[in-house]
């Protein structure tokens, strides 16, 4: 039968199930725009208010649902402007497949208006990219780009259509199967059995092993086979910024996160631990402070998806490529029932004598305070969502998850204004939970224009500002780092009541503790969106702290001034 | 150390850029890229010598094997292959020097391409020492302009069994 390339592309997304997508439209994808116009009662299209939030809504959305997220954008601007968030999903390896307009095919290469080169652009930040010359080729691409994004190691894919070639028909019948000579993502998924066996080997020789879990458990749905793991061999967890959540908080053998802002016990264990099972984790720097010094007494098993990882950062003495899901399963089979009863205990007399996330009793509202509050409210039920900066390290410290997957964060990249547009495709991916965006004023004032979507569709999101005044995090390392040479640190805020108001919103301020009780309460029953302007202490800072540089063993747990002011 | 690698890439637009885009983001000390149409129709097989130790020649090799249109990459350092380089070389050739000049030529087994008033082209072809050497010799002469075409490589005997052909004939016996 006889399609457009539009109309091939909309059968694609229904094809792969997707029935929401984030984009905004501009000249040279109002074809597609217009085969939307028909396909509405399958595809919902949010239309957000700047091509970054549909890239960040996008990646939340894939995160929370484990299918591909979708954004649309139109060429030049809109392409340039979907950046940051594919850089964000690349970097957390998070399934997008975006979908670029691009000038018609006699302007390529002209500088004709809003042309830019958009594969260009994102070669280096997708997975994979296409620029499609004509129609027929876009039912294999299409399959490809779906295939591609949400396979093997994840990550976000875009498919630059000239504008003509969205009106261009062709004879289409079906989709053909992917076939990449250079792409056999099933050939990694086993692990190698002599390489599971080698691993149990190590693991049975260790004393003090510990268990590092990152973003693969989530994407591999290890969640059972970690939990399983790690009691049959009773070894602590420690999780990475991604692997919050991965492991129930309250379980005994969890101590929570590691790197930067870890929890001293936390980067003690990695330090002084004698076995590091890595899984599905990358040693990023945050992770690892210096490199030289980390985990210098640590024999390391590694598994990953991705071949490349294994080695990439630090020597491995067992690298595996796999899935997690089998290779755990397999690690459960081949190891003995163990006990390391005193090491357990070891840690915990770490955290006994140095608690991390022992929030101090004060009059002024601490920024962990009030996340702990949130947790409470929510009956720790709520899905969080965070920015980057101190209130992402507070959220994901001091709310304690105990259910899976509902912690998400801009890791790799660190982009601020990620919170709140990514919560919007959180909610949209699981509509019956509580989504709470927790944000800095900073961040929140990058991406805050998605309050008119938020408006517009009634999205039941809370979005929790942690308004300290400040760019916390460079207040912080101004004062830490650079003499309190304060400079740009400060923010002149607007209301963001009134400014919550304007949009037609329900907007919240408190600047007690009792005021943040009563406030809270009062989102989590107002059915609907909410802006909540937390005033908290504008110096807080977030502890434990391993500076940059510095190693695991150096993590410092506060500073005199802190101590001072709370004496 | 030198480490070169032989890759069989899809034949589309954008794969050199890929490649390149690799090296420059990774920071990767490429020495020289090859590239043309292999056997197999749709597959450019290129030739990359890359400056790297050991570790990170893996990281590179792996890294490659990432790029979807990448079918596949082999680091043939250790195994046994032979590899061939290329050079045109325009020499200031006045007629009394020219005897002179076709002699080294002759010992290099260098090819006469073109004579031109006060200049002829050389063309050599060889492992990398031997056009190194060779550059060497003839730089005294006066080298008008240089054009080298980097390492191309084969690993010798049986030929080397890629996913695709695999599939084909089926897994070697």
């Amino acid at each position: 039968m006889k399609r457009t390339g539009a109309e091939i592309i909309l059968d694609s997304l229904v094809a792969h199930g997707v029935h929401t997508v984030f984009g905004y439209p501009g000249g040279a994808c109002l074809p597609l725009y217009d085969a939307l116009y028909h396909y509405q009662d399958r595809i919902n299209h949010i239309l957000v208010r700047h091509e970054q939030g549909a890239a960040f809504a996008a990646d939340g959305y894939a995160r929370a649902s484990g299918d591909v997220g979708v954004c649309i954008a139109t060429s030049g601007p809109g392409v340039t402007n979907l950046v940051t968030g594919i850089a964000g999903a690349h970097m957390d390896s998070v399934p997008v497949v975006a979908l670029t307009g691009q000038v018609p095919r006699n302007l390529l290469g002209t500088d004709g208006f809003q042309e830019t080169d958009a594969t260009g652009v994102m070669l280096p930040i997708t997975k994979h990219n296409w620029l499609v010359m004509n129609a027929e080729e876009l039912p294999r691409v299409m399959e490809e780009a779906f295939y591609i994004a949400n396979t093997g190691r994840k990550g976000p894919v875009q498919v630059d259509v000239p504008k003509d070639v969205y009106l261009e028909e062709v004879e289409f019948d079906d989709f053909p199967p992917p076939n990449i000579p250079g792409y056999n993502p099933d050939e990694g998924m086993q692990p190698d059995p002599t390489l599971v066996r080698a691993a149990a080997e190590v693991i049975h020789g260790s004393e003090k092993p510990i268990i590092l879990a990152g973003h693969g458990i989530h994407y591999s749905n290890a969640y059972d086979e970690l939990l399983a793991f790690a009691e049959k061999a009773n070894i602590p967890v420690i999780t990475t910024l991604h692997g919050v959540s991965s492991f129930p908080e309250s379980h005994e053998l969890s101590f929570g996160m590691v790197g930067m802002h870890g929890n001293l016990y936390a980067n003690w264990a990695v330090d002084r631990a004698d076995l590091l099972i890595s899984l599905g984790m990358r040693f990023d720097d945050r992770v690892t402070g210096r490199l030289e010094d980390f985990a210098t007494e640590a024999r390391i098993i590694h598994v990953d998806i991705d071949p490349a990882e294994i080695g990439k950062n630090v020597t491995t003495d067992v690298g595996i490529v796999a899935d997690l899901k089998p290779t755990i399963r397999a690690l459960i089979d081949e190891i003995d029932q163990l006990d390391h009863t005193p090491w357990v205990k070891q840690i915990c007399q770490w955290r006994e004598e140095h608690p991390s996330l022992a929030i101090r009793e004060t009059e002024i509202v601490l920024p962990q305070w009030v996340i702990r509050q949130i947790y409470h409210i929510t009956n720790g039920e709520a899905v969080v969502v965070t920015d980057v900066g101190q209130a992402q390290m507070w959220a994901a410290q001091h709310f304690w998850y105990d259910r899976r997957n509902t912690f998400f964060s801009s890791g790799g990249l660190g982009a601020m204004g990620y919170a709140f547009p990514a919560a919007i495709g959180v909610k949209y991916a699981r509509p019956n939970e509580q989504v709470w965006s927790i944000i800095g004023d900073g961040g929140f004032q990058m991406t805050l224009q998605d309050l008119a979507v938020v408006k517009e569709h009634n999205v039941d999101i809370k979005i929790a500002i942690i308004n300290n005044n400040h760019l916390g995090m460079i207040r912080q390392w101004q004062t830490l780092f650079y003499d309190s040479r304060f400079i740009s640190a400060r923010l002149e805020n607007p209301d963001f009541v009134k400014l919550a108001e304007a949009y037609g919103l329900t907007g919240l301020r408190a600047t007690s503790k009792k005021e943040v009780l009563k406030v809270l309460k009062e989102a989590a029953s107002i059915p609907g969106p909410v802006v909540l302007d937390l005033v908290v202490d504008e110096v807080e800072k977030v502890y434990p702290m391993v500076p940059a540089g510095s190693s695991l063993a150096e993590t410092i747990e506060g500073d005199e001034v802190e101590e001072a002011r709370y004496a | 150390m030198r480490h070169v690698l032989i890759a069989d890439v899809e034949d589309r637009p954008g794969v050199l850029n890929r490649i390149a885009s690799l090296f420059r983001k990774r920071a990767y000390n490429i020495e020289s890229l090859a590239v043309g149409h292999s056997h197999r129709p749709g597959i450019s097989r290129m030739t990359i010598v890359v400056a790297e130790d050991h570790e990170e020649a893996i990281q590179v090799t792996k890294q490659l094997d990432k790029l979807i249109e990448v079918v596949s990459v082999t680091d043939v350092t250790e195994q046994r292959h032979v590899s061939r380089e290329m050079a045109l070389a325009k020499i200031a050739a006045p007629e009394m020097k020219r005897t002179e000049i076709l002699q080294l030529a002759n010992v290099y087994r260098a090819q006469v391409v073109d004579v031109s008033p006060g200049s002829i082209i050389l063309e050599i072809t060889g492992d990398e020492d031997k056009i190194d050497s060779f550059v060497e010799i003839i730089r005294p002469y006066g080298i008008l302009e240089l054009s080298r075409t980097g390492e191309v490589a084969m690993v010798r005997g049986r030929a080397m069994p890629t996913p695709a052909m695999v599939a084909e004939e089926g897994p070697a016996a």
